[in-house]
């Protein structure tokens, strides 16, 4: 997400996270240039809640988000799959257990 | 991995219809075409502005002239998630606008007519959105995640777009003789602009077998425009309004409407920067940017000002 190509003049670049309603997770919503993290919230308000798509917003500077690598997913994530028995459907209990 | 195997990982991620993400390994002619499809759609719907922001001040009542700038609002918000979704491909927005102002990069060349009467806003909505809804809906499915995320958000909003549009129409229709002749002036004025909207004859995009491979195009040309004809021309009965083209005809055998043939001299002459309206689209807009040039760097000075200023209050 950075670039050096980044005009000096440009607006930083801001991830918005919106949750869309009491209770609910916060959600990536999309980006946003802003000069700070007020006018981030302030312009994220306009754009992505002119229809009630939220109630509370999170920004955060595009740069201090960090990734995973796409190219690891292989080796970063395969080892939970021979892990079944994190499952609750891997346990064979009788018929009259209930509630359980 | 090998460039070989990197393009077989990427073949497979697009024939399994699942999404390619920003950091994802892409061939440098999929990155350049998005770039370019993605920013010339965001330039359009930023330009798309003007003709429609020419009569929010002359909006007939104030119901209309609300509708009308929630939808222009609208607009710089499908081109705000378009530039974002062309920035994760490794643009920066200024290098777009650059290209814009330039008149390197182009945008739709329906935004180059101009809008004369009220009833100009009405045919906008309806057909031209139409027309844009029409192209949109399959991209919502396109291969590049964040376009396709931006395209869900975008369509979302789209269909109040067409549906004032059609209501302007529908009330001018059915009030009195003058006002149903503005309506179908407008309908005259926009109707072959708007089936130029889909590009060029299918026959003449060379480049449309390898964006379909790429699911960055879902349907060609040539049948989006036979669906937007066979639709509006039943949408045109409605509004008792007739369709400008005495070649249109139901062809039973095909089961579509045959219709005229478009001028694609008049296409490429605006699509080359002659028509009625470019210079003074692109004046407004370089005019926009420069002039908001002291806003900008009012803004950065001062957020650096308050920066600085929160800083040494900590340290106090
Ligand atoms: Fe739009
Ligand atoms: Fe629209």
């Amino acid at each position: 997400m950075t670039n050096d190509k980044l005009n000096k003049s440009e607006w930083p670049l801001w991830e918005v996270f919106i949750r869309s309603k009491a209770g609910l997770d916060h959600k990536h919503a999309g980006s946003l240039h802003a000069a700070d993290a007020q006018m981030a919230i302030e312009n994220a308000r306009d754009v992505y809640t002119r229809r009630m798509e939220g109630v509370s917003i999170w920004v955060v500077e595009s740069k201090h988000i960090q990734a995973s690598d796409p190219d690891e997913s292989g080796s970063m994530y395969d080892p939970a799959n021979d892990k079944i028995y994190r499952h609750p459907t891997f346990y064979d209990l009788p018929d009259e257990v209930k509630y359980m | 991995m090998t460039v070989h195997s990197f393009q077989e990982h990427f073949d497979s991620i697009i024939d399994r219809e699942s999404t390619i993400e920003p950091r994802d390994w892409m061939p440098d002619d999929y990155r350049k075409t998005l770039i370019r499809q993605i920013s010339q759609h965001a330039h359009s719907e930023i330009i798309g502005m003007l003709p429609e922001g020419n009569w929010i001040t002359r909006a007939p009542t104030l119901r209309r002239k609300a509708v009308l700038l929630a939808k222009v609002q609208d607009e710089a918000g499908h081109g705000l998630y378009l530039y974002s979704a062309a920035e994760t491909l490794g643009i920066t927005r200024d290098e777009m606008y650059d290209q814009l102002h330039s008149g390197k990069a182009k945008y739709s060349s329906i935004f180059n007519y101009p809008t004369v009467t009220w009833a100009d806003m009405g045919a906008i909505g309806w057909l031209v959105d139409g027309a844009a809804i029409m192209n949109q809906v399959p991209l919502c499915r396109t291969s590049y995640g964040p376009y396709a995320r931006a395209m869900v958000r975008v369509c979302k909003e789209e269909s109040f777009h067409q549906r004032q549009g059609f209501e302007i129409m529908l009330t001018l229709s059915k009030g009195t003789e003058i006002q149903k002749k503005m309506a179908q002036d407008a309908f005259n004025r926009w109707w072959w602009p708007s089936l130029m909207m889909f590009g060029p004859p299918d026959a003449e995009s060379p480049h449309t077998a390898q964006s379909m491979r790429w699911r960055i195009k879902r349907f060609t040309n040539d049948e989006l425009r036979q669906k937007f004809v066979d639709v509006t021309t039943e949408q045109a009965k409605v509004l008792g309004l007739e369709v400008p083209d005495k070649d249109l005809k139901w062809n039973e055998e095909r089961g579509h409407y045959d219709f005229g043939t478009i001028n694609w001299d008049e296409f490429w002459n605006v699509v080359k920067g002659n028509g009625p309206c470019n210079k003074q689209r692109l004046n407004a807009r370089k005019t926009a940017w420069e002039d908001g040039k002291w806003v900008r760097d009012a803004a950065m000075a001062y957020a650096e000002k308050r920066k600085a200023r929160n800083a040494q209050a900590k340290v106090a």
